[in-house]
C-alpha cells in the first residue's frame, strides 16, 4: 500500500459522527457534498484549512456514534489519506476498511503527535512517522485481508475480484 | 475453554464447532436492515456489484424512518430511491408510511427478530434485538450492500463482559436507568469491540420493553452487542409476535469474560446523562441545582415503546406541560400508537399539553420534529446527547427515562415523579 504523508489535524477523545458529519447534512450522500460540512460542528475551519494528503490524529474512541458511513466518506472526500487514533469506535472501524480510507491504531502515536505535525504513515509494516517531532512509533498493521479491501479501494471492488 | 452466548451464536452462523475471541470469520445472516438514510448509499455500493439481486427477499428488511414522512426534497429522493429498490427486488419486508415504525421498535413487533439469530443493520442501535437473546449490530452502508448481496458478513469473534444484574428496581426505575447507570460505570468506550452480556436473576424483573432499551443503548458503551439470556418473557413475547422457529443458546459455565460486574437493581435511582456524553451521568438525587428545561421528548428506538408511553401517561395525566416549554412525544410504531390511542393515553398527552407524531426518528438526531436553537435544553428519552445532536451546537440533550423526561416537562425544570406534588 502507498505511503500515507501529510499535516496533522489533531482532536481528541470521542469524536463523534454527529460533530464529523452532522445528522442535518444526511438528506444527501454525494461525497463532494458532505465532504463541504465535514467535521464542522467540531472545528469550523477544518473544511477551509484541510488539503490533500492530510492527516486526521485523535485519541481515544473516534467515530463513537452512529453508522453512517457518510462520517468515513466525508472524511475521505474532504482529501483525508489516514485517520490515526488511539481506538477507533468499531461502526466506524469497519466503515473505513470498507469505503477504503486507511486507518490506524497507535497509542503513543496518538497522543504523542500536536495540530500541524507532518506525519507519514507506512500501512504494509505500520510505522508512523513523526517528521516534526522526529519520532517513530509502531502502530497496528493491518490483518492481510483488511489491506486487500483497501488495496481494493474498499469492499465492493474486494467482492467484485473474488 | 467454553464460549460466550455471542460466540455460540457466531459459530453456529459460521458453521464451526467453537470460535474464539479476535478469530474472524464469515457467518450466514439471517436479516439485513436499512433505513432512509443508510440504504441508499448500500443500494448505491450494491448496484456496483457483479449481482444479481438480493441474496432473500425475505431477510432484507427496509424502514424508512427517519426523515419521514418526508422532510424536505432530498429526503423524499431517498425515500424514493428505497421504494424503488424494494419494489425491483420484491423485498417483502419495506414498510411504508402508515405501516412503518422506528425500525427497532418495529421488527421485532412484527415477528422478524428472534432468538438465536445473527442480524445486521445500517444503524448503530441495530444491537436492540440482544433483547431476545440474537447478535445484532450495527454495520455501515457498504456492509448492508454486501450482506444484502451475499448473505454474509465478516465479523472478528469478540470478548465479552458480563454483568450480572440481582434485585429488583424500584418505582419509577426502568431499563433506561439500567443502562444509563452502567455507561456512567464503565464509559461510552468501556465496552469497545466487546459484547455486554446479561445474566442474573434479576433480569426476571425487567420488561421485555426494560431490555429493548438496555440492549439498544450498549452501542452508546462502544459494544459490538448487548444480549440477553431467553427466559419465560422473552419467549411469551416471540409467541405473541412471531411465527418464526427460534434458537436458544446458554453461554458455557467455563465461558471466558475479559470483566464482570454485579449491579443490583434495588439500589438504582433515576439516572440522567449530562451534555455531552452518555456517560455523564448523575442520579436524580445528585441533581440539586434548577436545571430549566425548553422542550421535552419521549420516543425513539430506545424509549417509544408501551411501557414508556405507560409511564409518561401515570406522570401527565392531571398535570399540565410546564408553560413555555414543549413536549413533544413519538410512539415509535403504528401498532404502538393505536394501543395508546385504545389505552386513552394520547387523550392525556394532549390534554396535559403535548404534542404527539406519527413515529419517525426525528428530532433524536436532529433532523426534524423538534430541533433546538442556540442554548436551548432538552430533556430526551432518546440514546446520544453529543454536541449539536439534536440542533444548534450550543444547546444541551439531557438524556433520561420517561418518567423523569414526564416529570421534567411538568416541573420545567429536570424533575422526577417522586418530587412532583
Amino acid at each position: 500500500m502507498k505511503k500515507a504523508t501529510g499535516r496533522v489535524f489533531k482532536y481528541g477523545d470521542n469524536v463523534d459522527t454527529d460533530v464529523i458529519i452532522p445528522a442535518r447534512y444526511l438528506n444527501s450522500s454525494d461525497p463532494a457534498d458532505l465532504a463541504t460540512h465535514c467535521m464542522e460542528d467540531i472545528d469550523k475551519e477544518f473544511v477551509k484549512k484541510v488539503q490533500k494528503g492530510d492527516i486526521i490524529v485523535a485519541t481515544r474512541n473516534f467515530g463513537c456514534g452512529s453508522s453512517r458511513e457518510h462520517a468515513p466518506i466525508a472524511i475521505k472526500a474532504a482529501g483525508v489519506d489516514c485517520v490515526i487514533a488511539e481506538t477507533f469506535a468499531r461502526i466506524f472501524y469497519r466503515n473505513s476498511i470498507n469505503i477504503g480510507l486507511p486507518i490506524i491504531e497507535c497509542k503513543d502515536a496518538a497522543n504523542e503527535i500536536q495540530d500541524g505535525d507532518q506525519v507519514e504513515v507506512d500501512f504494509d509494516s505500520g510505522i508512523i512517522k513523526n517528521l516534526t517531532q522526529n519520532k517513530e512509533y509502531k502502530g497496528q498493521a493491518f490483518p492481510p485481508f483488511m489491506q486487500k479491501i483497501i488495496a481494493c479501494e474498499g469492499l465492493v471492488n474486494y467482492i467484485n475480484q473474488k | 475453554m467454553g464460549m460466550t452466548m455471542t460466540q455460540k451464536i457466531l459459530a453456529a452462523h459460521a458453521g464451526l464447532e467453537r470460535v474464539e475471541a479476535g478469530q474472524l470469520i464469515e457467518a450466514d445472516l439471517d436479516l439485513v436492515l436499512g433505513n432512509d438514510i443508510t440504504s441508499p448509499v448500500a443500494i448505491h455500493e450494491m448496484e456496483k456489484m457483479k449481482v444479481d439481486g438480493v441474496f432473500h427477499k425475505d431477510k432484507i428488511a427496509l424502514v424508512p424512518d427517519h426523515f419521514v414522512p418526508n422532510k424536505d426534497i432530498k429526503s423524499a429522493e431517498h425515500c424514493k430511491c428505497v421504494r424503488e429498490f424494494a419494489l425491483r427486488n420484491e423485498i417483502t419486508n419495506y414498510f411504508e408510511v402508515g405501516e412503518m415504525g422506528i425500525e427497532h421498535a418495529l421488527l421485532p413487533e412484527k415477528g422478524l427478530t428472534v432468538a438465536g439469530d445473527v442480524i445486521i443493520g445500517a444503524d448503530s442501535h441495530t444491537c436492540t434485538y440482544g433483547a431476545l437473546g440474537a447478535f445484532s449490530t450495527g454495520v455501515g452502508s457498504t456492509d448492508m450492500a454486501a450482506g444484502m448481496a451475499t448473505g454474509k458478513a465478516w465479523f472478528k469473534v469478540p470478548a465479552a463482559i458480563k454483568f450480572n444484574l440481582t434485585g429488583k428496581p424500584s418505582e419509577w426505575v426502568s431499563g433506561k436507568d439500567v443502562i444509563l447507570h452502567i455507561i456512567g460505570m464503565i464509559g461510552v468506550d468501556g465496552a469497545l469491540y466487546r459484547s455486554m452480556e446479561f445474566v442474573g436473576d434479576g433480569i426476571v424483573n425487567l420488561t421485555m420493553d426494560d431490555r429493548f432499551t438496555i440492549a439498544n443503548m450498549a452501542i452508546e458503551a462502544g459494544a459490538k452487542n448487548g444480549i440477553f439470556p431467553v427466559d419465560e418473557t422473552a419467549i411469551a413475547y416471540m409467541k405473541e409476535h412471531s411465527t418464526r422457529s427460534y434458537k436458544i443458546y446458554e453461554a458455557d459455565e467455563d465461558a471466558v469474560y475479559e470483566e464482570e460486574y454485579t449491579i443490583d437493581l434495588s439500589t438504582l435511582r433515576p439516572t440522567i446523562a449530562f451534555p455531552h456524553l452518555p456517560e455523564n451521568t448523575k442520579t436524580i438525587d445528585e441533581v440539586t441545582e434548577e436545571i430549566k428545561v425548553d422542550q421535552v421528548v419521549i420516543g425513539s428506538c430506545t424509549n417509544g415503546r408501551l411501557d414508556d408511553l405507560r409511564t409518561a401517561a401515570r406522570v401527565l395525566e392531571g398535570r399540565h406541560v410546564k408553560k413555555g416549554l414543549r413536549c413533544i412525544i413519538i410512539p415509535a410504531t403504528q401498532q404502538i400508537y393505536l394501543q395508546a390511542m385504545k389505552e386513552g393515553l394520547l387523550q392525556i398527552f394532549i390534554e396535559a399539553g403535548a404534542v404527539v407524531s406519527t413515529p419517525t426518528c426525528g428530532p433524536c438526531l436532529g433532523g426534524y420534529m423538534g430541533i433546538l436553537a442556540e442554548n436551548e435544553r432538552c430533556v430526551s428519552t432518546t440514546n446520544r446527547n453529543f454536541v449539536g445532536r439534536m440542533g444548534h451546537i450550543t444547546s444541551e440533550i439531557y438524556l433520561a427515562s420517561p418518567a423523569v423526561a414526564a416529570a421534567s416537562a411538568v416541573a420545567g425544570v429536570i424533575s422526577c415523579p417522586c418530587r412532583l406534588t
